[in-house]
């Protein structure tokens, strides 16, 4: 099976410090992935490798059936070729409305010319209606997002990276403060993108990882410790050391 | 030998005394003193004054080896000598009372009494004869047991020196004890034989001496040597010249027209000239047959021109041929005014050799230069480093609180007139005015605006121009003077090339102050360690105990308090004024900037940077200080492309998180 | 379409309405058409305060929208002043130096002519010889060309450098302000070309248009200033309205988040920068002419603080604020600082407002930063009961807008 992304040999040092040593990783089209690890293990440094906000001293990010070499370009580039990413806190223009949000984020062209003299079509509002209805937020479309809730807000953040309609979403912590209904509205929101893109998902929680019931990457010290599926690394020994101590 | 000068003296004293008792009739019971019987052998060309015939007038009164002989020529050259008509005697002479002038004997140095106007006939020399006595003068003061009389003869020969002053120079080397003069007059006596000897293997041989030399008396004597002048010669260079060099016409040295106005062709024809020739030949609406309408074309100009010529109106131009034959015809070289060209050659290896060590301690000044330069932005800059680059505060009122601190400098001196103290006083305060002020500023504006840089930045920058305008307000719109003590008024010098003022070294001790004392209260102090924690993470910061607000305020009004002592050093080395703050502040944030904020040594990198780069600049364009100051923003912006965070940056995730 | 987009913003047809009743009523109050109770120098006033809500217009779409707050607009509103200056004396001189040799006994050639101009131009600064930047100073449309193509290409070049080394918030305010320094010292050398700092002068003489009296002239500068307000207001009301807007304030409030979901934040800025730069080159080009005269001092760095203070007690984030600040605070200025504001007698101090205006100038807008961070404008919300959101999270704004430093190097 050709993969969407595949990661290979990358390694990043801040000041001496190595969060990253020399990690591979692969992700298939349709696939949706877990990554869990203690704190420092390099999750958050892993996404901003693939989204371009860091750059690794050696290795290689390849992308699609081109295989395109992912270093080297910059954030706006990367998520034009569709890798979508969501941050562990909420992150919307607040002091724009919810259909002003989910309209930017409307797979439409980038530039700023054809950015100046785009208008929404008839299909585009249709869309931004559909999304709408799958976060929750139907009814909310003409209220500036900073009134809406914590909750609401990480929807309305995923239903952005849903619109981007990415080949590659990654997620950072998405049940974060929600209360356990909003969790398994998340949940099924995210299987269900899965099955139509690849999914990676960065938590901590266990019980939100065993619901999504998914394959599952241990991350320790920049690199892969074990991987399988979440009873698989749960039974691994050092997974054990790792997450309990020695 | 001796025996035979006192026989040959005596025989011509007792003419002299012969001489005199036919000539005048003086006083029969007074025996003249030596110096006056050498004043009376000589008296006719003395009272002749002619410069043609006075020298050995002069010869005898200075190789009389009397001590009064620098009497009377000091005398003489002032016009003070004075001959009395009745008897014929000279005296120094000054006039005491009307008409009344007392007489004072040379030989004695005693005042001997006094005379009416009309008995005294003055001795007037001429300037050229006065410039003879100088000379004589001078060779005598060079052996004057006083050593000051003796520099003072040294210092006029190094300004005024010509070839008659070499010898008694040379002579009076041996003698000299004071070592100093010595070392001064064999340097002279090097400079004027460069310039005056005779003999051209001795001049070749002290320019060799020479070379090399950084003084300024050794370029201005070297250089007339070297001076060229461009001439044509129509048949070619002649034998008995010193060439320099050929040149061809057409290039920078020796512009085309220029050379050709150097040969005997006829005159070139300009076209204002032309201008001027046909409107003095207007006849009946045209020039030349051509119609005045026509001629703003400057074809037709010359036609009518020429048609001019053709008639024999006006000179004819020359043609481009012709100016070329001219010239071709004509060799037009660089001639030395030295006819020697042993001497011009070894003076040209010698200037060069002198330009390389110029050159040398040229950079070493121009690094002088830079570092008080970089002395005085990291001054400025310092305080910012502290609220800028530690707190992440941007004061656009930083520049008017050296501008504080500079006036406050300048009222203690009102107040106290003794500079030194003044100094001492203004410091501290100038420190407490500036804290209370930074205090102030952080209570009741900045502190509501933390997290909101902009808006910070505006807040500043209204208290800016209303502190400048405050400042205009009761101080006025001149500059006011803060003097610096006399201890600081000076320079060291180290040649004639490399000195650098008190003051600004002052300045640069003062830096390395700040700079100590910025790291010991940031590495080393509570307040320091509060500060840096406040910084990185305020909340955390609150937790553990510590008063996010008080240590901010305190580390603004530390910051502030720096900002105001650099305004009292910077007032000292230029003018104060209301605008004294804004000259800096581009400036210091762009040291901060440019050197890494939140790092005291990328500030001090960074001063560095900028001062030696403005020198830099300054240097290739020495005119333009505008222009210096132009490119080196340029090159900063350019800069910061390479290192966006300054030379020194915070690297990893940890900067700014 | 366009029909459209004005519908949707009623404001814009608001203004528009007032700018006209506006121009309506000095029109008719001026000395050229009416009643005369508008003085000549108070239309050119009226006209030059329109300029500068033009500028302070463009201010406005780089900071008010995208967050950029550049302390170099009003360089390139200088920029455009200088282009049009050019010309303006240019043709000038050459009116008045062939008047004076057709009196000469022959015909002057062309090129006695222009050495003639050069004379009279650049005597002052101990030149005769025209330099390069003058090569198209004979002709207005190149020059019309150069008053948005200069201040474009020099906002061009600067934002190129540092957006895409992604300097931002204060950092990059500071290198704007650098930027601005630097032209200014190096326009004010003798042998930049454009007369050190004697500048240009003379600029409100038109050429050729010597018999019609300033009264008209400066009507006619009025309603081109008026005019060109009234389009640059309706180009920044289009170009902010839809989803480059959005995008601008997206870029604003959260940089990093709009480079995630692709856009080319700093193509973004380029862009915008620079048609804000030529916006206020032409701003300059109408200004300057109405002044009369301009040189170095004009675009000093303090002159686009100013710029940035009017935006701010206007209200920035809102373009109708930008004009009320800019008309607001330049007519007040004028009104206290040409000595027509009575003295204040203390007693013991007589307060004169020359000297006292600017510092209470300064302190007003301290309060305005901290207690009205809305402005002027934000009196409208009183009247309209337009609220802001409950905002949770962070701080937002224009100044949330100016990243972290670390984002710089990346």
């Amino acid at each position: 099976m050709s993969q969407l992304l595949e990661v290979n040999g990358i390694s990043v040092t801040f000041d001496g410090f190595r969060a990253i040593n020399n990690l591979s990783f692969n992700i298939g089209p349709a696939e949706l992935r877990a990554i869990i690890g203690p704190n420092g293990a390099g999750k958050t440094t892993f996404m901003d490798i693939v989204t371009g906000k860091t750059k690794p001293d050696e290795g290689k990010v390849l992308w699609g059936d081109m295989s395109r070499n992912l270093v080297g370009m910059n954030e706006a580039r990367i998520a034009q070729e569709g890798i979508g990413r969501k941050f562990q806190k909420p992150t919307v223009f607040e002091d724009q409305s919810v259909e002003e949000n989910l309209l930017m984020a409307l797979r439409n062209a980038r530039g700023a010319f054809s950015v100046l003299f785009w208008r929404p079509t008839d299909a585009d509002m249709t869309r931004v209606r559909e999304l709408a209805a799958e976060i929750g937020l139907a009814n909310e479309l003409s209220r500036k997002s900073g009134e809406l809730s914590h909750g609401q807000k990480q929807w309305l953040e995923i239903g952005m990276l849903l619109a981007q309609e990415p080949k590659l979403l990654l997620v950072d912590e998405p049940a974060a403060g929600m209360t356990p209904e909003e969790r398994e509205h998340t949940t099924d929101i995210l299987v269900e993108a899965a099955k139509t893109r690849a999914v990676v998902v960065v938590e901590h929680d266990m019980e939100f990882v065993r619901r999504l019931n998914c394959k599952v990457t241990v991350l320790h010290e920049g690199s892969v410790l074990a991987e399988g599926s979440l009873d698989h690394v749960t039974a691994n020994q050092q997974v054990i050391d790792v997450y309990l101590g020695r | 030998m001796k025996r035979a000068l006192i026989i040959a003296l005596a025989t011509l004293c007792l003419g002299t005394q012969l001489l005199a008792q036919d000539t005048a009739d003086p006083a029969p019971d007074t025996d003249l003193g030596p110096m006056q019987q050498v004043l009376q052998e000589n008296a006719e060309l003395i009272v002749e004054s002619s410069r043609r015939t006075i020298g050995p007038a002069i010869d005898a009164v200075a190789n009389s080896e009397l001590e009064a002989a620098s009497f009377v020529l000091e005398t003489w050259a002032a016009r003070e000598m004075y001959q009395r008509t009745s008897d014929g005697l000279f005296f120094a002479a000054e006039e005491t009372g009307d008409d009344i002038f007392t007489l004072t004997d040379f030989d004695s140095g005693d005042v001997v009494g006094e005379s009416p106007d009309d008995d005294l006939e003055q001795i007037k020399p001429n300037s050229g004869i006065r410039g003879l006595i100088g000379t004589a003068l001078v060779s005598f003061q060079l052996n004057d047991p006083d050593p000051e009389k003796r520099e003072d003869a040294i210092s006029s020969l190094e300004r005024r020196a010509n070839a008659d002053l070499l010898a008694p120079l040379r002579a009076s080397i041996e003698p000299e004890t004071d070592p100093a003069l010595r070392a001064r007059k064999i340097r002279t006596e090097r400079l004027l034989t460069i310039a005056y000897d005779p003999d051209e293997a001795a001049r070749i041989a002290a320019i060799e001496e020479m070379s090399g030399d950084l003084g300024v008396d050794v370029r201005a004597t070297l250089n007339p040597l070297v001076a060229t002048t461009i001439r044509a010669y129509p048949d070619g260079v002649p034998d008995d010249v010193n060439v320099a060099y050929t040149l061809r016409p057409g290039s920078d040295e020796l512009p085309r027209m220029d050379a050709y106005a150097m040969t005997d062709g006829p005159a070139i024809v300009s076209p204002d000239d032309i201008r001027a020739a046909l409107q003095a030949n207007i006849d009946g609406g045209s020039v030349g047959g051509i119609p005045v309408a026509q001629l703003s074309d400057p074809a037709r100009r010359e036609a009518a021109y020429a048609a001019l010529a053709e008639a024999g109106t006006v000179p004819p131009r020359p043609t481009e041929a012709d100016i070329d034959a001219a010239l071709d015809a004509t060799t037009f070289a660089a001639i030395y005014a030295e006819p020697s060209a042993a001497v011009t050659a070894a003076a040209e290896d010698a200037l060069s050799a002198i330009d390389t060590n110029v050159g040398f301690n040229q950079m070493l000044d121009l690094g002088l230069d830079a570092l008080s330069l970089a002395s005085i932005y990291f001054l400025a800059a310092i305080g910012l480093a502290i609220t800028f680059g530690v707190m992440g505060v941007i004061n656009m009122a930083h520049g008017e609180f050296i501008m504080m601190g500079a006036y406050t400098g300048y009222v203690v001196q009102q107040v106290i007139p003794n500079h030194t103290t003044s100094i001492i006083v203004a410091i501290p305060l100038a420190f407490a005015v500036t804290f209370a002020a930074g205090v102030a500023l952080e209570r009741l504006v900045i502190r509501w605006l933390y997290n909101r840089p902009l808006e910070t930045l505006l807040a500043t920058f209204g208290i800016s121009i209303a502190l400048q305008q405050l400042a205009k307000n009761i101080f006025g719109t001149q500059a006011r003077p803060l003097t610096s003590p006399d201890w600081l008024g000076g320079a060291v010098v180290l040649n004639d090339v490399v000195s650098i003022s008190t003051v600004r070294i002052a300045i640069f001790v003062l830096a390395l102050i700040f700079l100590g004392v910025f790291l010991f209260i940031m590495k080393r102090t509570r307040l320091g360690l509060e500060t840096r924690a406040v910084t990185q993470n305020p909340g955390m910061a609150g937790a553990m105990g510590i008063n996010p607000g008080r240590v901010n305020m305190l580390t603004f009004g530390l910051g502030s308090g720096i900002a105001g002592i650099a305004g009292v050093a910077i007032g000292l080395y230029a003018q104060v004024t209301s605008e004294i703050g804004q000259a800096y502040i581009v400036q210091s944030f762009m040291t901060v900037v440019v050197g890494g904020v939140g790092n005291i040594w990328g500030t001090l990198l960074g001063a560095g940077l900028i001062g030696t780069l403005h020198k830099g600049i300054e240097w290739f364009n020495p005119s333009n200080t505008l222009a210096a100051q132009t490119y080196m923003i340029i090159f900063i912006i350019i800069f910061i492309q390479f290192r966006p965070r300054g030379i020194i940056a915070l690297k990893g995730r940890a900067a700014g998180d | 379409m366009q029909r459209s987009f004005l519908m949707k913003n009623p404001s814009i047809m608001v203004f528009l309405a007032v700018l006209a009743l506006f121009t309506i009523v000095v029109t008719i109050g001026s000395e050229a058409f009416g009643a005369g109770f508008v003085s000549t120098s108070f239309v050119k006033t009226l006209g030059k305060t329109l300029c500068l809500a033009l500028v302070a217009v463009a201010m406005d779409l780089v900071w008010g929208y995208a967050g950029i707050l550049s302390l170099g607009h009003f360089a390139f509103f200088g920029l455009g002043g200088y282009m049009i200056g050019m010309w303006l004396m240019y043709e000038r001189t050459k009116e008045i130096v062939a008047a004076s040799m057709a009196e000469a006994p022959i015909p002057p050639t062309p090129q006695e002519i222009v050495d003639g101009i050069g004379t009279q131009i650049f005597g002052v600064v101990g030149s005769a010889e025209f330099p390069v930047i003058w090569a198209f100073a004979d002709s207005l449309f190149l020059q019309l060309v150069l008053v948005v193509a200069v201040p474009g290409l020099l906002a061009l070049i600067f934002g190129w450098l540092a957006f895409r080394s992604r300097v931002t918030g204060v950092y990059l305010s500071i290198l704007t302000q650098a930027m601005t320094l630097a032209l200014s010292l190096y326009l004010f050398q003798n042998d930049s070309g454009l007369r050190g700092n004697n500048g240009l002068s003379g600029l409100q003489n038109l050429p050729g248009l010597d018999d019609i009296s300033q009264d008209f002239v400066s009507m006619w500068f009025f309603w081109g200033s008026a005019l060109a307000l009234a389009l640059g207001y309706v180009f920044a009301a289009w170009i902010v309205s839809g989803k480059f807007g959005s995008v601008l304030r997206g870029i604003r409030d959260n940089e990093a988040r709009v480079r995630f979901l692709g856009y080319s934040v700093e193509g973004y800025k380029l862009f915008l920068f620079t048609v804000t730069a030529m916006i206020a080159g032409v701003a300059g080009a109408l200004y300057y002419p109405q002044a009369g005269i301009i040189n170095p001092a004009e675009i000093a760095p303090i002159a686009s603080i100013y710029l940035a203070v009017w935006v701010a007690i206007g209200g920035r984030g809102r373009l109708y604020g930008a004009v009320i600040g800019a008309v607001f605070v330049s007519l007040v200025s004028t009104f206290f600082t040409g000595g027509q504001a009575p003295d204040i007698d203390l007693g013991f101090y007589r307060i004169q407002w020359v000297d006292w205006w600017t510092i209470l100038l300064g302190l007003s807008f301290v309060l305005v930063t901290l207690f009205a961070p809305q402005g002027m404008g934000g009196l409208f919300d009183l009247i309209t009961g337009r609220r802001h959101p409950e905002r949770h999270g962070a701080d937002l704004g224009p100044d949330k807008g100016s990243l972290q430093e670390e984002e710089a190097e990346r």
